[in-house]
Order: structure tokens, then C-alpha cells, then sequence
């Protein structure tokens, strides 16, 4: 399409204003607003007790549902794509529901499930606080995390075929043996963008987490809960913009990962 | 339900990133039907491994994912679907849902418009710090909601340095969500135009069409597909939105108050059936919405079929 130079510049402005308005000038405003008092006090409040336990608490988070996605993710890529069994399609269906569901109904579905006078409610009787507990939040997080390296790990799996595989196994390779030898090499660059996908999304989950947690600072709160009760309950402005301005730096940083990994998964 | 058809729907909340930039309505790599069929021998895992993981997962993902949905919808039901119409019917939660339709579909409108307004000037136009805007379009994605909520109200907020106030105004929560979902139509466009034959555009413009007349007649057609699948998905994200409106909606019962916010309120007063009852709503609305979206791709694939 051949448009005239003033056409195009009125497109351009039209299309940078709004980005600049919507997205430029307020992250360079929190920034601004974090660090005009001086990287000390940006430092010195990111680094009270309650936003170390904040952040010490995401990252054990991280640590707990990390591991878990990538065993079940990795086992239910590899049941999508080479098992055959009755209800595959269900299973498909299933690995996205996270997707279409709000953030706070997962919450309320996991209270109803989870929490006193809900199904599994007896769960508390024997000592096992889920709801307003760690194992809630890690449960809300792995729920809405589930789907990464589910989806991350399946394409390769189907792009990799299996002919490998079965050299493998009829060279006389046990099914561990082509699994960690063979299948695991092949993955791991999908598994990695999956990890990193949801440890993105395990440090900045907010909705389905706040439902779940009991947010007592220090104890129960993660950082974005820690966000969120600094500007609501303690009225400390600066304190959420730090806090953020921190959550921020670490979502980049992931976005830089993953350009990264994508410039490796594509010359692989 | 909705990813492998339409691309990308990132997630529904904080760092959603989009798991790849897919055009919207392709197919994944390769379908399951397309394999070519092999021995049912050992592959992956082995031959007695294989059941066994397929009941661990089917297992682990009921217990994750099947299991609260169902507690929720039989907790919705609980007191019989009079009682499920009655709680969905109240007032303050039909007025929640309303607000949250209403500026899911303004959000989806504006972002049909400027995403695609967006996604060609990165496309067609040339500029200094091209790339960097590139990158800007991703951040919304990476930032966890609540976080978006803090940066907006920085700027709109009651602080704000320019003097504009849209806290706890419907124009505030649609500039919240318009925020949330700004990468959906742009990165859903965006390959498709890269890919659009620009001899068309040209032949349309030697034969004397204007440039809108071009635009409209040539262009848009080839757009209109990923234009509606990232509209669809904005406007799905958008109603379940809840971190990026907490702060800034200012969560006033039937001017500003989301159903996510409704639903939150009625868990404080330990009303579960009512926050169940609309936490059903809001997810028969966008199940409908994307399996609207996926007939709506299924339609156009089988389309280039028979064309091609």
C-alpha cells in the first residue's frame, strides 16, 4: 500500500502517542519516582523485613512449582503426543483451561476445593493448612503456571519424531536410558523457554494468590502482594513503587531471557 | 481450549508473555492426525511406562484443574438453579457484570483499532528506535498486573504530575485493561501483514484506487481473521481481569466494581455460593468467546483448503 509521507507520519504519531501515553511515560514515571530519592532509599525500602520475606517467599514458591511443572509438564507433553489412549482429547483441553479462567475464580475454586467446609476440607483436620497457607499458594500457582512447558515442550516433541527413540531402544536402550539420552537433549530448549515462562508468571501472580493467602507481612505475603498492601493498607506510596520498580527489573530480566532463547531455539 | 487454535493467549494474568508470536489460526506444527502412523511399539516412554504416565497425568491435572472447577460449579448450584439465577440476578453482581462486559467490549474495540493502526506502522513504516517500540509492545505481558496497576495510577492517579484523575473511573479501568491487553491484535497482525503480497496493494494503486480505498478493499480483508482472534482474545482477558483494576477501578459497587471484584468481595462477607455463582458466569462467558474464536479459525483453515 502506497501511502503519502503525510498520511504515514499521522499513522506513526497517532500509533507512538498511544504507546507513549499507555505504556512509555508511566513505567518512566515509576521509575523516576522510584529512584529520585536516591538508589539508598530505593535500596533501603526494598530491603525492610517484610519485602525480604516477600521475596523469599516468591522465589520458594518458584522453587516448589519449577520443579513440579516441568515432571508433570514434560509427562503430559509426552502422553499428548506419543501416547494413544481414550480421552486424549479431553486431556488437550484440559492443559489450556488455565488460560480462560480469571485469576481470582481460580481462587474462589480452590477455597471451595481446598478450604475449611470445601471438599477436601478434612485436609485441615490432619494439620494440612492448603488455604491461607504456603501449600495454597503454591497449589493457585501451579494451576495458573500448568499450561507453560506443557505447550512449550509439545511442538518439539512432535517436530523431533520418534525415529531416534526407537534406534535407541532397539540398540537395546531401556526407556530411561533413550529418555535422558535422547528425548531430554531434543527438549531442552522448549523446556527452558517453558520454565521460564512460568517463573514469570509464578513471581507475578497476583489475583489467585491473594485469595488464597492469609497476607500477614512477612509471613504469607508474596512480593505483589506486598505491592498491593504497601499502597492500599499502609498508605506508603513509595513503598509499592519500590516494590514494583523490583517486580519490574525481574519481569525484563525474564524478557531478555526469553529474546535470548528464542534467537537459540531458532539457529538450533 | 484456546491456545493451540489462535496462537498465543498468553495467560490471563501478570506475565502472561505470549508462548510464541504464532500468527493467529495456525495450525501447530503438526497436527496430531497429520503423524504418520507408527508401530505402536516403544517410543518415548516405554511400554510399560506408557499407561502408567498417562494415568499419573491424567491424575495430577483432574486434581489441579478438574477438580476446583467442579467443586465450584456444584458450590454454584448448591441451592438449585433458582438459587444459582438469584445470586447471578442480584443487582450489584448483574451491575458488576455489566460494567465488566462493557469495558471488556471498549477495550476490544479500541484495541481492534489501534493494534491494528499499531501493527502496521511497525510493519510498514520505518523510523528511528523502530526496535525499541518492537519491544515496548511485549512489556504489558511481562508485567505482573499489579504492577501495571501501581504504573498507571503514577501517572493518572491521585498523584499524578499532569493533573488527570481517572482513579476509581470507568475511564480508568478501560485504560487498566486497554493496558493489560495492548500485545493481542498487535502481535496477532503484526506476522500477517509481514507476510501480505504487497503486488496486490500495488496493482490496486496503479489501477487508481486511493490508498484508503486499497486499504479497506485489499488490505483489511487479509487482516480481518487476526484482527478478530486477538480482539476475541483481548476481550477474554479483559473480563477476568483483575490485578491491573484493583488499584486504579476503585471497586465502586455498580459504577466501577468488575465481577472479579464482586466475586473477591463476596468471599470477604463468606458468601460462596454467590461468589461462586458469578465465578460461573464470567466463565461461561469466556469459554463461549473462545469457542466462538475457534469455529471462527476452524471456518477459515477449512476455507483455505478448499480454495487451495
Amino acid at each position: 500500500m502506497t501511502t503519502t509521507t503525510p498520511a504515514r507520519l499521522g499513522l506513526r504519531t497517532v500509533a507512538l502517542g498511544y504507546l507513549v501515553l499507555l505504556v512509555a511515560v508511566p513505567i518512566a514515571l515509576i521509575l523516576w519516582r522510584s529512584f529520585e530519592p536516591g538508589v539508598g532509599a530505593f535500596v533501603e525500602s526494598v530491603r525492610t523485613p517484610a519485602a525480604l520475606a516477600a521475596l523469599n517467599l516468591s522465589l520458594l514458591i518458584v522453587a516448589i512449582v519449577v520443579p513440579l511443572n516441568v515432571v508433570f509438564g514434560v509427562g503430559t507433553a509426552l502422553a499428548l503426543v506419543r501416547g494413544r489412549f481414550p480421552g486424549k482429547g479431553l486431556l488437550q483441553a484440559v492443559v489450556d483451561l488455565p488460560f480462560a479462567v480469571s485469576p481470582i475464580v481460580v481462587g474462589v475454586a480452590l477455597i471451595l476445593l481446598w478450604g475449611s467446609g470445601g471438599w477436601f476440607g478434612g485436609v485441615e483436620g490432619l494439620g494440612l493448612q492448603v488455604i491461607f497457607g504456603l501449600p495454597g499458594m503454591v497449589i493457585a500457582t501451579l494451576f495458573v503456571t500448568l499450561p507453560f512447558v506443557v505447550r512449550e515442550v509439545e511442538p518439539v516433541l512432535h517436530e523431533i519424531g520418534t525415529e531416534q527413540e526407537q534406534a535407541a531402544s532397539t540398540l537395546g536402550a531401556s526407556s530411561w536410558q533413550t529418555f535422558w539420552r535422547i528425548t531430554l537433549p531434543a527438549i531442552r530448549w522448549g523446556l527452558t523457554y517453558g520454565v521460564v515462562l512460568t517463573i514469570a508468571r509464578a513471581l507475578g501472580e497476583f489475583g489467585a494468590v491473594i485469595m488464597v493467602s492469609s497476607g500477614f507481612p512477612g509471613v504469607s505475603q508474596t512480593l505483589t502482594l506486598l505491592v498491593h498492601s504497601r499502597y492500599i493498607d499502609d498508605h506508603n506510596a513509595y513503598g509499592a513503587y519500590a516494590a514494583a520498580t523490583l517486580l519490574m527489573g525481574l519481569a525484563v530480566a525474564t524478557l531478555l531471557g526469553m529474546t535470548l532463547l528464542d534467537r537459540k531455539r531458532s539457529t538450533r | 481450549m484456546t491456545t493451540t487454535v489462535t496462537g498465543g493467549r498468553g495467560g490471563t494474568d501478570v506475565s502472561a508473555l505470549p508462548p510464541s508470536p504464532q500468527p493467529p489460526g495456525a495450525t501447530p506444527p503438526a497436527a496430531p492426525s497429520s503423524e504418520p502412523v507408527r508401530p505402536a511399539g516403544r517410543s518415548g516412554l516405554g511400554r510399560v511406562g506408557r499407561p502408567l504416565g498417562v494415568g499419573v497425568v491424567g491424575l495430577w491435572l483432574s486434581v489441579m484443574v478438574l477438580l476446583p472447577l467442579a467443586a465450584l460449579t456444584v458450590t454454584s448450584f448448591e441451592d438449585g438453579w433458582g438459587g444459582f439465577w438469584e445470586a447471578v440476578t442480584a443487582p450489584v453482581a448483574l451491575a458488576s457484570l455489566r460494567v465488566t462486559i462493557v469495558a471488556a467490549v471498549v477495550v476490544a474495540l479500541v484495541n481492534a483499532v489501534m493494534g491494528t493502526l499499531i501493527a502496521w506502522v511497525l510493519v510498514r513504516d520505518d523510523f528511528p528506535g523502530k526496535r525499541i517500540v518492537n519491544a515496548l509492545i511485549d512489556l504489558p505481558f511481562a508485567l505482573p498486573t499489579i504492577v501495571a496497576s501501581i504504573v498507571l495510577l503514577s501517572l493518572y492517579g491521585p498523584n499524578s504530575p499532569v493533573g488527570i484523575h481517572l482513579n476509581a473511573t470507568q475511564p480508568g479501568l478501560v485504560l487498566a485493561l486497554a493496558f493489560v491487553t495492548l500485545p493481542f491484535v498487535v502481535r496477532s497482525v503484526q506476522p500477517v501483514l509481514i507476510e501480505a503480497d504487497r503486488e496486490v496493494e500495488e496493482a490496486s494503486a496503479s489501477l487508481g484506487a486511493s490508498s484508503w480505498t486499497t486499504f479497506r478493499r485489499v488490505v483489511l480483508p487479509t487482516l480481518t481473521p487476526a484482527i478478530i482472534s486477538g480482539t476475541g482474545l483481548a476481550f477474554a482477558r479483559a473480563i477476568g481481569e483483575y490485578g491491573s483494576v484493583v488499584l486504579i477501578g476503585g471497586n465502586i459497587p455498580r459504577e466501577t466494581q468488575v465481577a472479579s471484584q464482586y466475586i473477591q468481595q463476596q468471599i470477604e462477607i463468606d458468601r460462596p455460593v454467590n461468589a461462586a455463582a458469578v465465578s460461573v458466569a464470567l466463565l461461561a462467558i469466556a469459554f463461549a468467546t473462545l469457542a466462538v474464536l475457534r469455529w471462527y479459525a476452524g471456518r477459515g483453515l477449512r476455507r483455505e483448503e478448499d480454495s487451495a
